[in-house]
């Protein structure tokens, strides 16, 4: 953990891990969504449309990992002080908000042709849309002050305060209304689904967990460096003064 | 615990007078709910249909109003920095500013209610759990709209940004508070819907203090 801290020997870190990151990524996605999108078998009711799938399902997977990942890292960084747990979390953010926007937009698409609408106000889109605001209320939050430490303490006690709530909105919302398939994956007897489709999904969930390890290496060395650069700022103003 | 009264106390003050949002906040409230009626027009059936959602969707931004000057207004004229070093812990300091801010806000709103519910048409079957309802719903509206102020405590558009930060987290009180007058209208039980969202104020009670005293410590640093 505060191995870690150090953000000199992060940035090394994530330097050597990010092109295997991102390799894995590239490698996973293109083999994922071939598969998934020419070679897979079209379902017996949904025809084509079922292709949609291999998007929608891991974006909603990431939309949902990437605020699990940004809790935790909240938690690290306001119980360790943790400069690069911050980091991490605020470089989460626009990454989860993309990956939930991506899962509802191709819901929507989906939901076009299979159930005659693009938007019923079922629980799990609606679970997903809540997700997504809270995603935008944490960023807006970054961006509400000119102290960027004040600035992340405050995001990070949103990111705990939200996470110790999704489940609960998440189960109201499940009671008021539910139209979306239950889930065929993750159950307790194994998978529900062929392995021609699962295993294209699969892929691509991995390459989208690549693909986000690869931004966070990425985003997080941008936001060391524009710190840096802020402090030089400080630094050089402060020289410039007499006394 | 007198200095805990005391701060609720001084806080009943503030809220209730002139400069206060007590009345503001309550007008407010009517007035958005009596502009649904104008808005989707006046059959009966569709207003007894729409009005208990009606009534705590107007809740829920009402009390959203006031939010931003909750601490605000001390953090500026630097009497939260000497409510901060007092002897009370600053948990307990918050947990009395809130339940002011329930007691000038949330309170009124929840009287009133009823009275706004027969003009909207409720089956009069349903208000005992309408009032009820608001009742147990309206202190976690202050309890959770309490982190959103304090985070937001000397930010760049703070009044703004309180709602998109507390709204989202209040979805499960505007669904269980909308599902208890549902179940009254319609003859079922309606003590599930409020025996959680007594839950959710037990857990709110507990958490939020600590959260909003959180947060107010960062911006007092």
């Amino acid at each position: 953990m505060h191995y870690l801290a150090n953000p000199a020997r992060f940035q090394r870190i994530m330097t050597a891990i990010r092109p295997w990151a991102g390799g894995i990524a590239l490698v996973c996605l293109i083999a994922g969504f071939g598969w998934g999108l020419l070679f897979s078998p079209p379902d017996y009711q949904q025809s084509e449309t079922v292709r949609i799938m291999y998007l929608h399902v891991p974006s909603a997977w990431m939309g949902m990992f990437i605020y699990a990942g940004m809790a935790v890292a909240s938690a690290v960084a306001l119980i360790w002080r943790h400069p690069v747990a911050e980091l991490a979390a605020k470089a989460s953010a626009p990454a989860g908000a993309a990956f939930t926007l991506v899962c509802l937009i191709t819901g929507a698409l989906w939901g076009q042709p299979m159930w005659g609408t693009w938007w019923v106000w079922d629980a799990r889109l609606t679970s997903m849309l809540i997700l997504f605001f809270i995603y935008l209320g944490y960023m807006a939050l970054w961006e509400a002050f000119d102290d960027p430490s004040r600035a992340g303490r405050a995001a990070a006690i949103l990111a705990l305060v939200g996470a110790v709530n999704l489940p609960i909105i998440k189960f109201s919302v499940d009671w008021w209304n539910t139209l979306h398939q239950p889930a065929s994956v993750l159950t307790m007897e194994g998978p529900k689904i062929h392995p021609d489709i699962l295993w294209p999904l699969l892929l691509v969930a991995v390459g989208f967990k690549a693909y986000y390890i690869w931004l966070l290496a990425l985003r997080v060395r941008a936001e060391i460096l524009e710190r840096q650069a802020r402090m030089l700022r400080f630094a050089a103003a402060s020289d410039g003064q007499p006394g | 615990m007198s200095a805990f009264w005391a701060i609720v106390q001084r806080d009943l003050r503030i809220n209730l007078g002139a400069q206060g949002a007590a009345l503001t906040t309550i007008l407010f409230f009517v007035l958005a709910i009596s502009l649904f009626p104008l808005g989707v027009g006046p059959e009966p059936q569709l207003l007894a249909r729409i009005s208990a959602g009606v009534i705590w969707v107007a809740a829920l931004l009402a009390a959203q109003l006031s939010l931003d000057r909750l601490f605000q207004a001390d953090h500026e004229d630097g009497t939260l920095d000497l409510l901060a070093r007092a002897p009370l812990p600053l948990t307990l300091t918050i947990a009395a500013k809130l339940l002011a801010h329930w007691l000038g806000t949330g309170l009124p709103l929840a009287l009133i209610a009823p009275l706004l519910a027969i003009m909207l048409q409720m089956d009069s079957a349903a208000l005992p759990a309408l009032l009820l309802a608001l009742l147990l719903g309206t202190p976690s509206l202050s309890l959770i709209g309490g982190i959103g102020a304090a985070l937001t405590l000397g930010a760049r558009r703070g009044a703004v940004l309180v709602p998109l930060l507390t709204l989202p987290l209040l979805i499960p009180v505007l669904i269980f508070g909308v599902g208890a007058v549902e179940a009254a209208a319609t003859g079922l039980s309606a003590s599930p819907h409020l025996l959680l969202l007594g839950a959710f104020l037990a857990l709110a009670l507990v958490l939020s203090p600590f959260a909003a005293a959180a947060a107010v410590k960062l911006a007092l640093e």
